[in-house]
């Protein structure tokens, strides 16, 4: 079962979605999306069609621009794919092929294939919990252009680049601007708004701040993990407790990369609940604005009823901004709470079940080492019992 | 190298050895038992190990002592893995060591004490504390029988033991040095007494390295060279012997130097130096003169312009015997080895010490979350977990001080070694070239007589009579030179190989004891991160069954 850093989602059996294989053709990742549903607004109840990155993303922004889903918070678009750290590793050891023995070669060559198979897992998955987010979600999973994604069965190209000429950077902007719209601070009417505001922008950057200093943990312990293949590769029998040393490696790592993980996925859904408050801080800023202008008209006599229509508008978009905004952040702040926990402990699971491996491993080796005198009866046994793990 | 497989690793920063260590061990046989217990490494790591925790599936265990409210969680579960713990549980232990030291050949004693221990164990079990799998148990066993006859073994062979400690800074400014105190402890006669110490400064070791040199190489013997010499060094600890690097420049020299006298000691032919003893045992020495020759570039240089000798003879040896080319191919590419190692360890070291400091900044931004977080169960998680993570860097810092100490100055010490071994060899080729210059001389002179005899000069033939029936003796002499150095090589280069194979075993085990130690600790702490994990839960969805199953807590 695949473990997701959101609580369960695809549980709802009227719209199932997952992502069961994808290609790596050099820089492009296919993903084959598959849906199976029993509704009748789908032309079929089950169906596959091939997807790309940029496909992900433009649906990701045209949930954004839509203005109807402007009190809602929309998923985080999935991060790009990135491969270039296993890349960058694979054109290294090309390169220095010449110096190496072909033992150390194929060691290597071995961790990075599963280096870059791991990443590719992760990034399946990261698009696929995006769909989950979307199916899961009671208005955005009616969405026409969400339905186009799941099934239209041509390229989706054509689509993306009208796309792009209609918005172009538009929002964009709009959010670069925003944090000073939301600090500089219309002021808030709204205890609940107010606090979320003040919390939603610390906890967001606290959690940016650990997110990185995360990932330049995760990052050394791959270095170090790194050394060691290279000490095994160098030593082959000789010092086979080196292995050792690689499982623990590994292992803190994977500790690691899960916690990194979780926090990353929880920034950029902060984000994405952020953006939620700039939008509905824009239109509070629009409404007291359409206000001043009313009173302007009022002064001059001039379009009164243009000036109040355009007031009612505005108030009732930040009304309903306000009303949905309210519910998603409620139930978002539960969700996260819910997640971190769940996450945690699966952590905790890991770290039993590593360290009782760990523990195992180093008596026996230990013992065998003293037995044998003969390292490499040592390294043969060792090596069978870290098949097991 | 005798009983230096039993001193502890390296305590770092170096600590002062009481002045009456020394003495007890020598003649305290009786607290040998003991001893062993409470002091030996392995020991402790073995107890630790057969403590720990080990999860069985079926059967609920519990690890903590009757820990039931969360809020009643400290920081780290009771301390199961005192050695206190262990010694009051296991009083058969020391009460049935020998008296005098001297373990029986008998096995079934070993094993009699071992059951004793093992029954401690079991009653600990039986009370629910922990489970160890059978197979686990047997290689415990295993592990302790062997330990115990190698020690044994070890002391059998005791002849001469020194250390080096107690780091001292004398003077002040740029005058000052580290002054350390060099103790042996022998059964010989030749020394003047059974234990004796006397305070030597860097520069006395590299004056003994000179002295044995010039005297031994010659012979072809492998001398040890000796740490090198460190002007950026020096100069942080003249000007502060306090900060931590300087400690640790302190610590790494003391334990090189420490190892270079252990391999001198141990070599028989220069044991018997007079060089030695009076390094050893004189009270003033001399100090010595001319080691500014002895940098490290130095000493490399003094190796590299033998060989540059050697590869410039112009008769090319003839080598009747393929054994010192194949010897001297297999020494040139170990040392290529050990070197490409060495680069690959000193990285992991520098990755090692970069993740102490990633993860305390990342501790600190994780507390720092953890007040932001509005949930409070959540946030105490969070701050929790900051603590954990800070408390695994220091565990991160030992080891990188582990990996350094340990591996990377093993792999230095022989580099330079296989370096000592290349100059022996080249040792040998001089003398073969004096021999075949000797030979082509005598040639020259027989010629010269020859011409004489011809032009019938008498008195210049009796002069070249005498230079023949001279340089005879000298081709004699020089080719006995040769056979005899090709010998002491021979026979130095095994030896050398079974120290080195002796050496490298003990250093790896030493490497994961200290790896065991800084494992176990880290696995209270990981433990300590599955209970905050777990205590914090009590969410929708996550009954008390389910995390029981995770983490196994007693009910009550």
């Amino acid at each position: 079962p695949i473990r997701s850093v959101s609580v369960d989602l695809n549980n709802d059996a009227s719209l199932l979605i997952d992502i069961p294989d994808a290609l790596c053709e050099r820089d492009k990742v296919k993903f084959t999306v598959h849906t199976k549903t029993t509704l009748s607004s789908f032309q079929k109840p089950e169906f596959s069609v091939p997807r790309q990155h940029e496909d992900f993303i433009w649906l990701h922004d045209t949930l954004v621009e839509t203005e109807d889903y402007a009190g809602l918070i929309i998923p985080p678009a999935p991060p790009k794919p990135d491969f270039e750290g296993p890349r960058e590793k694979m054109h290294k050891l090309g390169e220095g092929e010449a110096t190496m023995t072909k033992e150390e070669y194929t060691k290597m060559k071995q961790e990075l294939e599963a280096e870059y198979l791991a990443v590719f897992k992760k990034t399946v998955q990261v698009h696929e919990i995006f769909l989950q987010r979307l199916s899961s979600h009671p208005i955005l999973n009616k969405d026409r252009n969400f339905q186009i994604f799941l099934e239209y069965d041509q390229d989706l190209s054509v689509r993306r680049k009208n796309a792009k000429e209609m918005f172009g950077g538009f929002f964009k902007n709009m959010v670069k601007s925003a944090d000073e719209v939301l600090i500089s601070g219309v002021k808030e009417v709204d205890d609940f708004f107010e606090q979320e505001k003040t919390f939603l922008l610390d906890y967001y950057s606290k959690i940016k701040d650990s997110t990185a200093k995360a990932e330049k943990m995760t990052r050394s312990h791959k270095n170090i993990a790194d050394d060691y293949i290279r000490i095994s590769a160098t030593l082959n029998i000789t010092m086979s407790f080196v292995s050792l040393q690689k499982v623990e490696g590994r292992v803190a790592s994977d500790q690691e990369l899960k916690l990194t993980e979780l926090l990353r996925y929880y920034m950029r859904d902060i984000q994405a609940a952020k953006d939620l408050l700039y939008r509905r801080a824009r239109a509070l800023a629009d409404y007291e604005n359409s206000n001043k202008a009313l009173d302007k008209a009022r002064l001059k006599s001039k379009d009164i009823p243009q000036a109040e229509e355009h007031q009612q508008q505005c108030l009732q978009k930040f009304d309903k901004l306000s009303e949905s905004g309210k519910k998603e952040l409620t139930s978002f702040k539960g969700r996260r709470v819910v997640a971190f926990r769940k996450n945690l402990i699966e952590m905790a699971e890991l770290e039993i079940k590593h360290a009782k491996v760990r523990s195992s491993i180093q008596l026996y080796y230990i013992c065998f080492i003293m037995c044998t005198n003969e390292l490499q009866y040592a390294w043969g046994i060792c090596k069978i019992l870290c098949e097991q793990i | 190298m005798a009983a230096s497989s039993d001193r502890n690793p390296p305590p770092f920063p170096a600590s002062e050895e009481p002045e009456t260590g020394l003495c007890d061990m020598a003649d305290g046989d009786s607290d040998e038992g003991e001893d062993i217990f409470v002091n030996n490494v392995r020991l402790r790591a073995f107890l630790l190990l057969l403590l720990c925790p080990s999860f069985v599936q079926s059967t609920p265990v519990a690890v903590s002592r009757g820990v039931s409210q969360p809020d009643q969680v400290s920081e780290e579960p009771p301390d199961l893995f005192s050695e206190e713990e262990a010694i009051s549980t296991a009083p058969t232990l020391s009460t049935t060591a020998k008296s005098n030291g001297v373990h029986s050949d008998d096995e079934n004693d070993l094993f009699a004490e071992l059951l004793a221990a093992v029954d401690c164990f079991h009653s600990g079990i039986s009370k629910g504390y922990f489970v160890l799998p059978p197979l686990e148990l047997k290689c415990g066993l295993l592990y302790y029988c062997f330990q115990q006859l190698e020690e044994e073994e070890a002391k059998d062979s005791f002849d001469v033991d020194v250390s080096v400690t107690s780091p001292e800074k004398i003077g002040d400014g740029m005058n000052a040095y580290v002054a350390y105190k060099v103790s042996t402890r022998t059964s010989l006669n030749m020394f003047r007494s059974k234990t004796f110490f006397v305070r030597r400064r860097f520069s006395d070791f590299l004056g003994l390295y000179e002295k044995l040199s010039v005297k031994q190489s010659l012979h072809g013997c492998i001398v040890p060279p000796p740490p090198e010499k460190s002007v950026v060094g020096m100069t942080k600890v003249k000007v502060g012997m306090d900060d931590p690097s300087s400690v640790e420049f302190v610590e790494r020299r003391r334990a090189a130097l420490e190892r270079y006298l252990q391999r001198v000691v141990s070599h028989p032919s220069l044991l018997q130096d007079p060089d030695v003893r009076e390094f050893l045992e004189r009270e003033d020495l001399p100090r010595a003169v001319n080691t500014q020759a002895l940098s490290g570039a130095g000493f490399l240089k003094m190796i590299n312009k033998a060989s540059d000798a050697v590869n410039k003879m112009t008769i090319k040896m003839n080598e009747s015997d393929t054994w010192f080319e194949d010897k001297f191919q297999e020494v040139e590419n170990e040392e290529q080895q050990l070197r490409k190692l060495h680069a690959v360890v000193d990285s992991l070291v520098n990755h090692r010490k970069e993740l102490c400091m990633n993860t305390a900044v990342f501790a600190k931004s994780m507390a720092m979350l953890g007040n932001s977080e509005d949930n409070t169960a959540l946030s105490r998680a969070l701050s929790q977990l900051a603590e954990v993570e800070d408390k695994m860097e220091q565990l991160h810092q030992e080891q990188a001080a582990s990996d350094f100490f340990i591996f990377a100055e093993l792999l230095a010490d022989y580099i330079r070694m296989l370096g000592a071994v290349r100059g022996c060899f080249d040792q040998r080729m001089r003398a073969w070239q004096r021999w075949q210059e000797a030979q082509s001389t005598l040639q020259k002179k027989r010629e010269a007589e020859a011409k004489l005899l011809w032009a019938n000069k008498p008195d210049k033939l009796q002069q070249a009579k005498e230079e023949i029936t001279e340089w005879e003796a000298r081709v004699t002499q020089y080719e006995r030179d040769f056979d005899r150095i090709g010998m002491t090589v021979r026979k130095e280069v095994l030896r050398f190989e079974k120290e080195k194979a002796k050496d490298f075993k003990s250093q790896i085990i030493k490497y994961l004891e200290s790896m065991l130690q800084s494992e176990q600790r880290v696995m209270i702490h990981s433990h300590s991160k599955a209970y905050v994990y777990v205590f914090y839960s009590g969410v929708e969805g996550f009954s008390p069954e389910s995390w029981q199953r995770v983490y196994y807590i007693p009910d009550g």
